[in-house]
This record gives structure tokens, sequence and C-alpha cells, in this order.
């Protein structure tokens, strides 16, 4: 295969700004009265990228990842020409389209056809093709009527059709995308997400950076990992996303942003308070971070100031979208505590976690019987991150199997084939049930 | 299409670019400089009734205020003194307003500069191109001016006008592209540049005629150099009299008693010879102002 883009031994150097003047006043001052400082300001430079080394395919699609200020938002740039390496050179061939210029050089004033040609002629278009996508590119955007507007009475939802419209016209050979997919409604995320594939079926090239590994797990055919600034993996998506995992949490190390949080709005009563609460594994080990499939244990721990009689504990799990995605509670399921007198722990135990890649909440709440006091209330207030090592997508572990029979016969008779495999299951259990 | 496009688009992005190499693509990206030159003229006019008839508001007011004041209340003895005037404001007019316009242009085009490649040097070339328009324009209504009054301009004299313009151009674009280079880093580079073209204009022979200073400058001397070579060293002094040469028929006026020409007593050799030697020296400052700019814009994107 021939390349798309050749990055070759770049290193790209940052200034701090720390300390840096800007005016030459300051700069001036600066050099009369410390000119050592100024000689010296050099030693504050960060190497945001050391030594890249990257050949990218015509027809690739490949997912850039990395914790934040690995570099990876920068290599994306100098890609795009954006920023110059320090070393180092960068050979791209084909016209190169990125999604983060979505209304660049829109001005205002000028009227929708006017920054069309304007936008156009940034991205590299001439009038000519301009000329012969300009229908296309109005209709997509869906602003037949007010195409002879000014861009400023446009509504914001209008401005960013008016900028992806033309940006997918530009016919880019490379395509450039930077978290794009993370901005911007729904509709809109998956109206890039289904021009991101159509481009790949009509075989350009697709670089993207993003935090969502899942994206890269669902769209990539390679992945790069960098870290303070170097390549540190790079190959299939699964196994890249494996090794980010493990460098940036330790794998199943605790997880910093989990466990036991004192956040999250509190209320209650107070005659029971909630003390303690501890994630475990099927191990009887705190964790934060568990393999879909895992089992996991909330152990709750209450603290008597006023003993009660016969209160409901209750739990709830949501996602990071603030949807709730399960809650149950002692009454629900028919467990009575009777008379709280001293503390005491509930546990809840779910085997096997039906979530996947991502961090969910917990809330946790306890109430009287008759739901006329809540003694004690907190809300998402700990949180726990789901590892999805099996091959699916999305937040919900749901075990599938895919069947093919062939449906209209053609020559011979009869079932062709079947073939069947269940998804769900496939390497996600290391330790449940122990 | 990716294979047609990979020949017509490969690029190289590395640290040091050559500026040859520069400028053959900044022409390869002629199309966007004629899209922003345009975006430039309509968004200044934008819902303005007069539209382009203030384009010629600035110069036209200068050369009112000039005239009062220096021949109807100082009494320049400069026969047919508003074409002499309007010979020399109008290129000083392109000259700053090409510097004001691209000094400021990469600063006030950041969140293109953020967002897309191009070679920037079309931003500050932009703002030379809208300046040319004008500077079209206000020729245009100068010209209309001169055949009203049926002032006698045609001959070969107008041939020094498409030298001076292209001197004029390489000077205000080298410059225009250091400044907006500069203005990145600093800031004050904008302010500091109109207090310069202030003085500037006034170290031009724009309102009064080369050739006084000539007669009072040219007996004295520093350490031997002549003093008016030193004015010379001035590249707008040889543009700006070369098109008062194109366009200001030959006057005469009384200078300390004698009569004598408004304009030098020279051939146009002497003002082609003078006009090649800018232009060296703003081809030279030219290749200096993009190595400066190349290697200033790779933080482009950083600094803003």
């Amino acid at each position: 295969m021939d390349p798309a883009i050749q990055v070759e031994g770049v290193s790209k150097r940052f200034r701090l700004t720390q300390g840096r003047s800007d005016t030459a006043k300051e700069r001036f001052v600066l050099a009369i009265r410390r000119p050592r400082l100024l000689r010296t300001r050099s030693h504050n430079d960060l190497w945001a990228l050391k030594d890249i080394d990257l050949e990218i395919d015509h027809g690739q699609t490949l997912g850039l990842i990395g914790a934040n200020g690995s570099g990876k938002s920068t290599l994306l740039k100098v890609v795009a020409g954006i920023l110059r390496p320090t070393t180092g050179k960068v050979l791209s061939y084909g016209r190169m389209a990125s999604l983060l210029e979505l209304g660049a050089g829109f001005h205002p004033d000028l009227t929708g056809r006017e920054n069309i040609y304007m936008n156009a002629a940034i991205l590299g278009l001439t009038r000519k093709e301009t000329d012969r996508h300009f229908d296309a590119i109005v209709a997509f955007a869906g602003l037949d009527r007010f195409i002879d507007e000014q861009v400023k009475h446009y509504s914001s939802g209008m401005f960013v059709r008016l900028g992806f419209a033309v940006a997918i016209h530009v016919d880019p050979a490379i395509l450039l995308v930077d978290e794009v997919l993370a901005v911007g409604d729904e509709a809109f995320q998956r109206k890039c997400l289904d021009r991101v594939r159509t481009f790949q079926r009509e075989g350009r090239t697709i670089v993207f950076v993003t935090h969502a590994v899942d994206q890269v797990r669902q769209l990539c055919d390679r992945a790069v990992m960098l870290s303070e600034g170097k390549i540190r993996a790079e190959g299939k998506p699964a196994e890249v996303i494996a090794t980010f995992r493990k460098v940036v949490h330790g794998d199943l190390a605790d997880d910093p942003g989990g466990g036991n949080g004192g956040a999250g709005e509190r209320m209650g009563t107070g005659e029971l308070r909630i003390g303690r609460v501890t994630l475990l594994g099927g191990d009887g080990a705190a964790r934060s971070r568990f393999f879909a499939g895992d089992e996991m244990v909330v152990a709750v721990d209450l603290e008597v100031k006023n003993p009660v009689d016969d209160p409901v504990v209750g739990i709830a799990i949501y996602d990071d979208r603030d949807q709730c995605l399960f809650g149950t509670n002692t009454m629900l399921r028919e467990v009575h505590l009777g008379k709280v007198s001293s503390d005491a722990r509930v546990s809840f135990r779910i085997h096997d976690l039906p979530l996947q890649e991502q961090r969910f909440y917990v809330t946790i709440g306890v109430h009287s019987s008759d739901d006329s006091h809540i003694y004690a209330w907190q809300d998402k207030a700990w949180s726990f991150e789901v590892i999805n090592r099996g091959p699916d997508a999305g937040i919900l572990r749901i075990p599938c199997e895919i069947e093919i029979e062939v449906t209209r016969a053609n020559g011979s008779a009869g079932v062709a084939g079947v073939a069947s495999g269940s998804g769900g299951d496939a390497g996600a259990d290391p330790g449940a049930g122990e | 299409m990716a294979q047609e496009g990979a020949r017509s688009n490969t690029r190289v992005t590395h640290a040091q670019v050559r500026p040859l190499a520069k400028l053959k693509e900044v022409y390869a990206y002629h199309e966007l400089w004629r899209t922003l030159v345009r975006k430039e003229l309509k968004v200044k006019y934008k819902n303005s009734a007069l539209g382009f008839a203030w384009s010629m508001g600035n110069p036209l007011m200068q050369i009112l205020v000039f005239y009062v004041v220096f021949a109807v209340f100082l009494k320049s003895a400069i026969p047919s003194f508003q074409f002499f005037l309007m010979s020399g404001v109008l290129p000083w007019s392109f000259f700053s307003t090409t510097l004001g316009a691209s000094t400021t242009s990469i600063t006030g085009n950041a969140d293109l500069v953020k967002k897309v490649y191009f070679p920037r040097e079309i931003l500050p070339l932009a703002g030379m191109g809208s300046a040319l328009v004008h500077f079209a324009l206000q020729s245009f209504v100068l010209l209309g001016l001169l055949a009203v009054f049926r002032y006698p301009f045609i001959g070969w004299n107008l041939l020094l006008i498409p030298a001076a313009l292209l001197v004029l151009i390489v000077l205000a674009s080298a410059l225009g592209i250091l400044l907006a280079a500069i203005n990145v880093e600093a800031r004050d580079t904008q302010h500091l540049l109109e207090i310069v073209l202030l003085a500037w204009f006034w170290f031009t022979p724009i309102v009064y005629s080369i050739r006084m200073i000539f007669d009072k400058m040219s007996v004295r001397s520093i350490g031997g150099i002549n003093l008016f070579q030193i004015y010379m060293l001035n590249p707008m002094a040889p543009v700006v009299a070369a098109f008062q040469r194109a366009i200001y028929r030959q006057g005469y006026t009384m200078l300390d008693g004698h009569r004598s020409n408004v304009l030098l007593d020279v051939p146009y050799s002497w003002y082609l010879w003078r006009l090649g030697a800018v232009l060296g020296g703003a081809t030279v400052l030219m290749y200096f102002a993009m190595r400066v700019f190349s290697r200033y814009e790779g933080n482009f994107a950083e600094e803003l």
C-alpha cells in the first residue's frame, strides 16, 4: 500500500507560557534587568512530541488515543500543518480536510452563499469546484430559503449545519477528526459518525483523535497510543486499548476517580447515617474497577444515631449521562431489617455485572418503610469503572448470539449454514464467582 | 479520486521552509487570496449606504486639508498643488493601508490560523490586495479629475507608473509580512506602526517637493555623506517621487528668489535607477521577511 501520510522523526517543542513576556516593553525591561532570565527561558521547554515515526496507508482509519497531554492533538495539528514540527517532517499525499474546521472563516456579516465560497476556498476548493457542489451543499444544510441571509441571523444549528455541509463536500482524500464526535447534539454526532463510515467505505484515509476508546474500537482498523509525546503502542485497536488501560490506569489497580467519595448531594434527617460504602469484587477485595461480567458487591455500613424501625436501604446505578440504569432496595426485595439499634452492614451482591466500558455512579438512600422520612441519602457519591474485554460496543453487556440462515433459496434448497457465537461472554469472566 | 488528488496535493511540513518553495505554495493558493480580498472588501462596506465611495473619503479629505493649509494658508508656490498632492498621497495611502491591514492580519484571523492549514503569508498579502483595490479605485477618480481639469498628463512619463507600482507592491508586501509575524509575538507592533507611519509620512516628499529637500540638503553633509543621499535612504522617497514625475507636469516655482523646477532636474533614468535600487532592497527584505515569518509561523497556532 502506498502511504497517505508519512511522519518522519517529528518532534515538537512548546515554549511554556509561564514567565513569558508578550509585549515589547516587558521584553525590553527583562532584557535590561534580567538578561540571564531572557536567555535561560528556553530551559522551560516542553517536548509535546518526541521523535514520532508513523506511516498511515491510504484507506486506513487510524485512532490516536492517549491521556490528556500525551500529545495526540498536537500530532494531529502537526499532520494538518497547523503546527510546524520543531524537527522532522510530515509528508501527506492527497487533499486534507478536517472536521475541526467547521465553519472556519465564517463571517457573520456575509450571507450564507458568500460564506460557502469563503469557507470552501479556505478548505482548498477552487471557485469552479464550489460552483459544482453549491446546490448539494445548500440542500444538505437545508438552508435554501436562508442562503442569501447574513449568517449572523442564523441559529447556531443552522451555522453548524452549513459548516458541516461545506466540510463534507470538500471531497478530501484524508480526513482529520479531533474530538468533534464528542460535541454537538446527538443527531449531529450521528451525522458525523455516518459520514465517517461513508468515508471509510469510499476508501479514504481517516485519522482521528478521541477520548472515547469505544469509538476507536468501533471505527478504526488501527490504533496508536501516545504517552508523553512518544508512541507507546500501535496495532490492532483492541490490543492498543488494552495497553492504554494498563498504562494509564494500571489495569485493575485502584481508580483515583472512583471509590468512596464524599462528593454528591447529601441529605436526610440523620437518625441513620451512611458510613463507609465499599465496592468489592467477588474475592472480597475493595476495588473501583471491574471487568464486564464480574461479581460486584456494594457494601453499605449504616451508623445509628437514633434506633429506627424497619428502615429501607436502597442503591441505584447511574451512567455518566445521569440515566438511572438500575435501582433496588431492601423493601422491593422483601428483606426486612427490623429494628436497627446498632451499626450494621447491608451488602448488595450483583452477579455477572451486565455493564461494559464506562464510569458508573452509585446513589445510596436510607428511608423509612412508609417513605415519610429520608434518614440519609447520598446522590452519586461513589463511582466505579467497568472495562470491556469482550468484542461488543455500548454500555450494557447483553448476551447475544448471531445466526445466519439463507432465506431465499438459490438453486439448492434448505438452510445453507448456521453460524452462531455467544459474543457477550468471550473472555470477560476473569474472576467471577470465586 | 484519491490518486489524482495525491499528485496535486502533496505537502511537506517541516521545521524550515525555503522562501522560494514557500513563494510557489503561496501562488498555488492565489484563489484563496482573491477570495480573502473580496471578503475583506465586502465586509468592510457591508450595510453601508455609500459602500465603496467611503474608500475615497480618507485620501480626498487628506488632499483637501493639505490643499487648504499649504496652498491657501501658507501660500505654497507649487502650481496645480492638488494634482501634485494626489500623485503622492495615493501611493502613500496604499502603502500605509497595506502595512496597517497586514500587521493585524494574523492576530485578526486567529480563528482561521488555529484551525486550518494554508500558507499564512496569504493573510498579510490579502491586506495588500484590498489596499490595492482601493488604490485602483482612487486612481480612477484621480484620472477622472485630471481629465475634467484638462490637465496635460499624457506622455512617456506615464510609463514610470508600472515600474513604481511594482516596487511599491513588493516593498509594502515584504514589510507587511514581516510586521504580521512580529505582531503575533509583540502586539505593540500595531501601535508602534501608527506612530512610525506618521513620522514616515512627513519624511517622504508628499506635501512638499523633493526639489526643496535637494536644494537645501545637498549642500550639507554629515561625515562626508551628503544629507540628500541620507534623505533618499527612505525607500518611499524615490517611489513617491517617481509617481509625481509620472503624473505631475513639470511646473515651476519660486524657491529662494530663483525660478526653479518643482521636481528634480533629472532624466527618467535617474528614477529608474533609484527604483531599481529600492526593488533590490525590497527583494532582499522580502526574503528576510519570509524567513522570519516562517520561523514564527510554526508557533502562530500556539501564540494566538
